[in-house]
């Protein structure tokens, strides 16, 4: 009973920083109908940015998060501008190429100029707090860099869910994302949305690796992982769902921590089970669990 | 306010306009009509900026709009309320008509243009939560030419707003549109109800095939063979 309260407990948690990386993608998504299969590889770019700030210039990655943020925010508009607005108007296999391969390379650049050998963060702060282990009613323990990232992903979460819904800005960016043209007309330019877009979804994907930096391994691969579950979070919660993301965010974390626990099996297993439950959901509901495609 | 010159405009190399020219002046109000597939929709989507001409010149108060962004003309007080209506459906009413007053920087004003909506169509602010998507035919009419009044504009295009709407929806509709127009907005209006929209029209253009054929005072159009035969059946 125990063990199954901790599983749901981290899987939640981890479901939490799921969600922050994926709602980057399902915003793209929405506003643009493009899908940026290079996401996971910005993500590794950040925690990357993460590692390099301690490392470097000794910051720890709570004090670097807001700046790896900003730059993965700048990047996300680069790429905008100089990749996804040249191809956007021609055929999706052009747009998949050139999001794809800007993966591989910056996998293989990344690779190439700090090697693939795994790192980590010595000594984050949040892992020297109450000895880096709290322990919750009802015998949970939980590792502090684990909660903090994942109060970090709910709170940067909760902001971009309130932008969107609460300001002028994010008002346009819906409207844009429903109909291009009566945007237009409404006298919103959708090109400046797309940078938005673009800006915050990295910006998100930003916090979300830093907030991993404090406990997971950095390595060029590391990517790989997260863009695959992002996807799978994408699809699970519905293609340009925010909230969508937020639930297939959770209950990817929870299927993938609780699967070992409830079913014995063995935890290099614990992702065919989350495919095979993002098969059943999108084989029933086809357009996802809140999505509308 | 408005003239649009020897417009020509195609789709993908298809001529849907060859040559189209009209004037719209200021507080007038203008009908354009034309059968199914004349090029009254493609006049206005070339003019609020949706389409780019091939040919011709589209001038709003005395500058050139025809190389302009859709966004950017929207800014400078064109309204268009699309054929279909253009709705944000998965907004509320509030969120369709606050979108409508995006160009505007003044707070207070959109407050103003808000109050003036809803005194105008009482049945939104009672709807105002609501998904624009979940209103009836003619309410999403309503929301529709409210939200384009949100912006404050110099001049109100509308694509067939009766399209669809029972008889008596559609002479409230007409009714507003004229009340719009008295109170200094110039509006020029799609119609395929010729009689009811000449009946409220200063002017009158008629648009056949690509080309406008007819113009003038809308009694004089009313009176025109070509438009009894044609367009009243008589
Ligand atoms: N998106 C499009 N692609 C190709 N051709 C189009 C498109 N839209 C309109 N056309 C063509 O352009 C011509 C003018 O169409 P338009 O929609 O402007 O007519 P309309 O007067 O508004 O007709 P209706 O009363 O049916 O709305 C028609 O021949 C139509 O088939
Ligand atoms: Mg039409």
């Amino acid at each position: 009973m125990e063990t199954l309260m901790q599983a749901v407990v981290s899987g939640a948690l981890m479901g939490l920083v799921y969600a922050l990386i994926s709602v980057g993608l399902t915003l793209i998504f929405g506003l643009m109908e493009v899908v940026n299969f290079a996401h996971g590889q910005f993500l590794m770019l950040a925690m990357f940015a993460s590692y390099g700030m301690s490392v470097l210039l000794g910051l720890d990655p709570l004090v670097s998060l807001p700046i790896v943020a900003v730059l993965l925010g700048i990047l996300g508009l680069i790429t905008n501008r100089l990749i996804i607005l040249q191809v956007i108007r021609g055929p999706m296999v052009a747009q998949i190429f050139a999001t794809f391969g800007l993966g591989i390379f910056l996998a293989n650049g990344a690779q190439f100029l700090w090697s693939p050998d795994f790192r980590v963060v010595q000594n984050p702060w949040l892992g020297q707090l109450a000895g880096g282990l709290v322990r919750l009613p009802g015998g949970v323990y939980l590792g502090v860099p684990q909660l903090g990232a994942a109060v970090l992903a709910g709170v940067a979460f909760a902001a971009l869910y309130l932008f969107i819904t609460r300001t002028k800005t994010g008002l346009a960016l819906q409207a844009v994302a429903e109909d291009k043209e009566a945007a237009a007309l409404m006298g919103i330019n959708s090109q400046r949305m797309y940078d938005v877009g673009w800006f915050l979804g990295l910006a998100c994907v930003g916090v979300a690796g830093a907030a991993l930096a404090n406990f997971y391994y950095i390595a060029p691969q590391v990517g790989n992982t997260f863009a695959i579950i992002a996807y799978v979070v994408v699809a699970l919660g519905g293609f340009g769902s925010v909230s969508g993301a937020l639930l297939g965010g959770i209950l990817v974390g929870l299927v993938e921590i609780l699967s070992p626990v409830v079913l014995g099996i063995s935890p290099d297993l614990k992702y065919a089970v989350v495919y095979s439950v993002y098969l059943l959901i999108v084989f029933i509901r086809p357009q996802g669990l809140l999505g509308r495609y | 306010m408005l003239s649009v010159k020897n417009l020509a405009v195609s789709y993908n190399g298809v001529p849907a306009l060859h040559d189209v020219s009209f004037e719209v002046e200021q507080r007038q109000l203008v009908a354009l009509i034309g059968s199914n597939g004349a090029g009254k929709s493609t006049t206005l989507r070339a003019i609020s900026g949706l389409l780019r001409p091939d040919h011709g010149e589209i001038a709003f108060e005395g500058q050139r709009i025809d190389a302009r962004p859709a966004f950017a003309i929207a800014a400078r007080g064109i309204a268009h309320v699309p054929e279909g209506r253009g709705l944000f459906s998965r907004r509320s009413v509030m969120e369709n008509l606050y979108l409508g007053g995006y160009t505007q920087t003044d707070r207070a004003q959109v407050n103003a243009s808000l109050e003036e909506v809803f005194t105008m169509f009482p049945r939104l602010k009672e709807r105002r939560n609501q998904r624009a998507g979940t209103l009836s035919g003619g309410e999403q009419q309503m929301l529709a030419i409210g939200r384009a009044l949100m912006s404050r504009p110099r001049l109100l295009m509308l694509d067939e707003p009766s399209l669809g709407l029972a008889p008596l929806v559609v002479d409230d509709i007409f009714r507003i549109l004229k009340e719009i127009n008295t109170r200094g907005t110039t509006v020029l209006l799609v119609e395929q109800n010729v009689r009811e929209a000449l009946d409220i029209a200063d002017r009158g253009y008629v648009l056949q095939t690509g080309a406008t054929v007819l113009s003038g005072p809308s009694a004089q159009i009313l009176q025109s063979d070509l438009v009894r035969k044609a367009y009243l059946g008589l």
